[in-house]
Order: structure tokens, then sequence, then C-alpha cells
């Protein structure tokens, strides 16, 4: 174990990955001489060059198409996405091209694809900037989405994402790209993807969160355990497919369910956790699922607008203490 | 610019009576297959959009004639001709769009997206404009790795005012990819004539804007769309040197089989005229005349490849309905 950013580890998978496997290559803008518009490629151009560390102009469609293309071919491209509010420019490359060629070519052709970068509310970045995006893309077959929390998470699940066969959409956060945490030195470290994680054993209630989320999560968990009420925190790490056995699990055993998720409500991850529980687990449940979500309201960019905006640690234990108080069978 | 077709005499070098052959013969199967497909739309055996290729068939076979068996095809929705040029069994062509199990994509694909991995026939894109960078992907992946193959990329007119377009010529010419984009403007996307999309009708000339060579070619003579892909195969395979082409041709039929006669846009009379340079006909007739070919191997062309497509269909007719498991079959790669 090394402790290491989250941004290291990432860097860290990237590269342990090109020298295991000359297939893989890095595309974006500015991934090469500029090292990175966070970093994350930071030297990958010097230890692999050009021909591996390719910078592309402004044509997110395009240089996703490229990656598409060459994925077609055997290449297992890892297409960087400046951020992920970029990646509408190339929507349809993602959800009608990559996402479908394995189906509509009968089997034929797969698209061994990572398309990676950060996403999700940042600081004081507005409506265009701060946003979650993995909102988009997990509805679409034919897409893995993963979410990594820690720089643990970061390096095995971006690794196994690019030994994947299939397109996968790979969500950061440029508000963790700091954070430190231990990460295994092991070259053949993976995290599957479909694996959820219980970050935090409790009995009480199941908090369901993921990336800046779960560490509001923590926090309330922290402090709910000063006033008795024990929860159990279940990070989903990957949003599709959906580790539903896991969340069922847990909720199984505490009866109660919240769910944080920092995007706007509205036919939201929360929503469709919410069903499954209801469907699968409803005998189970001895209060209503609650949600904690973005407001429905695109990202302001005053100060207080934006806090009004984002879940909060005390919108979290609110949400907690009302599950918690409601009387179930 | 474009060079008007006169009527073909018995002129220049003598044709290669096995050229000749291989060119018609290509050319007559995919007529005779879209013709049974059109047949099969109206008995209800085939659904959704079907668009016939039908007096485009020089683009394809002139160009495919100029490939390697290993180099690769990407094409957008019209694609049966290109598919069919590429080397691709009539029977499992006919039975995908049937919807049928022995489909090349199991019945998952239709008509709009044909793939055919063993004969590097990359699809079948039904968003105009999205498999242009594709293209370039797969041209990239060939560098990448130093090999000598190309890929010719076909799309309409339509998907010339596109952003894709323009981001992908970009892309090859900065990068230099071996891709041959082959733009078949046959003056018309759906109802909208090229005067009224784009600014720059000479579609050719968006090559030079991006500093490849490009070149306008009679879409209708297959010995010219032949001669000019050839130039650019050579260019791409020698030192991977993209190349835009723009093959002037015509769609004798309507825009799918809801725009039967795609008569609200045009006029009967351009039709008719337009149909005067039938590239099959003009193929035909240089033919006959350069003595290349007599009436008689014309006429075993035409009935080897008319079994050929019947043969198809009775194929395509037989297969059953793919098993109800294939829904969720082939969403991921497993494994
Ligand atoms: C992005 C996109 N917009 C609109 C359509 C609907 N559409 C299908 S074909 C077509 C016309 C395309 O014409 P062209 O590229 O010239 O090809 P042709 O039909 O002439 O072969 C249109 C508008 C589409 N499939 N994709
Ligand atoms: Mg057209």
């Amino acid at each position: 174990m090394a402790v290491m950013t989250y941004r290291e580890a990432l860097n860290q998978a990237l590269r342990e990955e090109m020298r295991r496997d000359p297939r893989v290559f890095v595309i974006g803008e500015e991934v090469g001489l500029y090292d990175g518009a966070y970093k994350v490629t930071q030297g990958l151009l010097k230890e692999f060059g050009a021909k591996r560390v390719v910078d592309t102009p402004i044509c997110e469609s395009g240089f996703t198409g490229v990656g598409i293309g060459a994925a077609m071919l055997g290449l297992r491209p890892v297409v960087e996405m400046m951020t992920f509010n970029f990646s509408l420019m190339a929507m349809d490359q993602i959800v009608n091209t990559a996402a479908k060629l394995h189906y509509m070519s009968g089997g034929q052709f797969s698209v061994p694809l990572v398309i990676r970068g950060p996403g999700g509310p940042a600081a004081q970045l507005a409506a265009q900037h701060s946003q979650s995006m993995e909102t988009y893309y997990y509805h679409v077959p034919g897409l893995k989405v993963v979410r990594p929390t820690t720089p643990m998470d970061a390096k095995g699940l971006l690794k196994s994402a690019i030994r994947d066969d299939n397109p996968v959409i790979f969500i950061e956060s440029e508000t963790l790209y700091h954070l430190k945490g231990e990460v295994p030195d092991d070259p053949d470290f993976l995290i599957p993807l479909g694996q959820a994680i219980v970050r935090r054993e409790g009995t009480d209630v199941t908090v369901v969160a993921y990336m800046g989320m779960m560490y509001r999560a923590l926090e309330a968990a922290e402090e709910l355990a000063k006033e008795g009420i024990s929860v159990e925190l279940v990070d989903p790490r990957t949003l599709r497919p959906m580790d539903t056995e896991t969340i069922i699990g847990s909720v199984r055993k505490t009866h109660r369910v919240v769910v944080v998720e920092a995007g706007a409500g509205f036919a939201g991850m929360g929503s469709e956790i919410a069903a499954f529980i209801t469907e699968q687990a409803f005998d189970d449940l001895d209060a209503p699922v609650e949600r904690v979500t973005g407001a429905n309201a695109p990202m302001p960019y005053a100060r207080n607008l934006e806090k009004l905006k984002t879940p909060t640690t005390e919108k979290i234990l609110a949400a907690v203490r009302r599950v918690c108080n409601a009387n179930g069978s | 610019m474009a060079k008007t077709m006169a009527p073909q005499k018995a002129t220049g070098p003598a044709l290669d009576p096995g050229l000749v052959r291989k060119l018609l013969t290509d050319m007559l199967l995919i007529r005779r297959f879209e013709e049974k497909a059109a047949e099969a739309y109206a008995l209800g055996k085939i659904g959704g959009f079907l668009h016939l290729y039908i007096g485009q068939e020089a683009v394809a076979v002139g160009a495919t004639s100029a490939l390697r068996p290993d180099d690769y095809v990407i094409s957008a929705y019209r694609e049966h001709g290109h598919c069919l040029a590429k080397g691709s069994d009539p029977k499992r062509m006919m039975a995908e769009l049937f919807g049928r199990r022995d489909g090349l994509s199991h019945g998952k694909g239709g008509s709009m997206h044909l793939f055919d991995k063993s004969v590097n026939f990359l699809g079948g894109h039904a968003i105009v404009g999205a498999h242009l960078p594709v293209a370039a992907g797969v041209a990239f992946a060939i560098k990448y790795e130093a090999r000598d193959q190309v890929i010719v990329c076909y799309f309409g007119d339509g998907a010339v005012p596109q952003g894709e377009f323009h981001e992908s010529l970009n892309l090859a010419a900065l990068w230099k990819l071996p891709v041959i984009y082959l733009c078949e403007n046959n003056r018309y996307a759906m109802g909208t004539s090229t005067d009224r999309a784009l600014a720059q009708t000479q579609i050719w000339k968006f090559g030079q804007t991006y500093g490849i060579p490009s070149e306008k070619v009679d879409g209708m003579d297959v010995f010219a769309v032949r001669d000019v892909v050839g130039r650019a195969v050579e260019r791409a395979r020698r030192d991977t040197t993209p190349s835009l082409i723009e093959a002037d041709t015509y769609r004798f039929r309507g825009h799918s089989m809801r725009d039967p006669a795609g008569a609200v846009y045009r006029t009967k009379e351009e039709v008719e005229h337009e149909k005067e340079r039938d590239p099959i006909a003009l193929l035909r007739q240089r033919a006959l005349a350069g003595g290349a070919l007599t009436e008689a191997d014309v006429r075993a062309i035409e009935k080897d490849v008319s079994d050929r497509i019947d043969e198809a269909v009775a194929f395509a007719d037989a297969s059953p309905e793919p098993p109800a498991e294939g829904l969720f079959t082939d969403i991921y790669k497993e494994g």
C-alpha cells in the first residue's frame, strides 16, 4: 500500500495499463504537452510518446468517434473529456454508436473504450461546468458507468475499465483529485466493475451515496452515531450495471434507506434505487425510501444559491432522522 | 471538375474482359438485390426504413474494385450496395433485411445496420455524419499498428453540412490518416437539394480547404470511379495520405420506400433524364461496343445474378425468426 492522491492513483492506473498493453492509448484535449487539464495524464507523454498520448483539437464528437473506430479494430483507447460537461458534444457517438455497435452487429464488433474525465458539482463553476453527467449515460443499455469515490477505487476501477471489452463511462471529480488515500501497488490490483462496497457497517439505516456525497454521508454518520443511530453506508461504485444485491442485502438488515445524490432528483439515481428497493424488498421497509438530491434547478453561480442547490450534510442528517423516526411495523 | 458523360464509344484502351465481367456482375447483383428487396418490402417481409441504392451502383463497385479484400469499408444507411460489393453474402444480407436468425446480425440490425466482419465491412450507420469520425478512428488504428490497409468511408451529400464531416476531414488531414472520404452526391438529402443545404455545392472543394487531395468524378462511370479511387488508395497506402472524392451520381428511386416517387422535390423529367445515365446500361453498352463481352455473355451474367438473388430471397424466407433470448444477447461483450 502507498498513500497517494486520487489524481495520482488514476495516473498510476493509466501508466500501468499502458505499460502492460501496447494497444492502450490516451487521446483528448491537452492530455500530452500540457500534461492534462487536471494533470491526470501528467508525465505520460514523456514516458510513452506522442503516438500513445494523443493531443486533439477541440472536437469531442470527432475524437470520440476516433476512439470508437480504433476500438473496433482492437485498440483500447482511453478518451479523456476535459470535463464531462463537454461529453454532450459527443453524446451521439457514445449513445448511438459506442453503446450499440456490439448489439447492432450481432456481436461481430465490440468497442473496448474508456471515456474518462471529471464531472459532477464543482466549486462555483455555474450551470454549464458543474453538473452530474452520469444521469445521461446510465440509462443506456450497452454502456457501463463508473463513479469512483476513493483513490483506491479510482485505480482499481480504471484498470478494470481499461481491460473491459465494452464502452465504459468513467466519471471522476475535480473536488476529489487532491484527496489522499491508501492504494495497493500491485500492478494487477483490480476492482471488478459492478460491485458495490459497504463503506461503514451499521444496523439502523442504509445510506446509499457515492463521490462527494459519500463524504458528506460519512460526516453525517459520525454525527448520528453520537445520537445512537447506527448508519450503514453503501457505495454502488458502478452505476451500470448496478450491484442491487448488496444494496438489497443492506436494506434487509436495516429496514430504512436514504439515497443521496448530487444531481437533480427528478428521474435520478435515487428514483431508480427507490424503485428496485420497493420492487424487491417492500416488505422489509419500515419507512418510505427517502431521497436527498440536488435541487431541481440548474447550478447557480452565487455561493449561497449554490449551497441551496447542493445536498448538504445537514440535509442528510435531517433525512436519516426522519426515516428513523417513522413508525414502521 | 465534373466530366460530363458523353455516350461511350469504343475508344481508348481495350477493356479487360475479366474486369468488365466482374464489374457488371457486381453492379447487376446490387440492382437485383435492391429490386427484390423492394418487392419483399411491398409484401411486408421487410419493415421499417428501406433505402435503395439503385442508380448509384457504379460508385460502390468502382471503388471496391480498387481495394484489397483486407481493406475496410464503412457506410451510412443506404449501404446494401457497399456491403455486397465488398463481398458479403447476399443470402445473409437478405435474411438481415427480413429480420431473421441467419441474417448478418441475427436480425438485430436490419437494412440500415449491415455489418460483416468477415469482409471488413464496418456497417451500416444511420445517424447522418456520425460514421465519419469512426472512419478516421479506423484509419488511426491502421496507422498506429503500421499496417498498410486503407478505409473507404461512403457518405451522402447530406452529411456535408454536418459538423462531423468537418471534424473528420480536419483530423484526417492533421494526422495524415489513410482514409478515403467518398461522398456520393446524389443531389438530395431526402427532399433537400444541395443548393438548399450547402453554401459550397462543389463538395470536393472542402478537401482543398483541409489541404488534402480532392477530386470530383462521374459517379455513373464505373471506370472513372475505379480510377480516381485507385489513385486515392495508392496515396493512402504509400504514405497514409487521406483524400476526399465527390462522386456525381443520382438515386433513381425515392429516399426510402416511404417516398416511393420522390416527386415533390424533383420533377419526373429530371428523373427520366438522369436515368439516361444509368451506370449499368452505360457499362453494358461499352462492354459490347468494345467487344469485351458478347450479348450471350451479358445474358449469362444476368441469369446468374438473378439466380443468386432468388436464392438469397428463398434463404431469407426459410430462415426462422430470431429466438426470444436474442433480445438480451450481445448488449455487452462477456469475458
Ligand atoms: C443526424 C441525423 N439527422 C437526420 C436524419 C434523418 N435523415 C435520414 S437520411 C437523411 C438524408 C441524408 O441524405 P444524404 O446524406 O444525402 O444521403 P442519401 O439519402 O442521399 O443517400 C436524413 C435527413 C438522420 N438519420 N440523422
Ligand atoms: Mg444525398
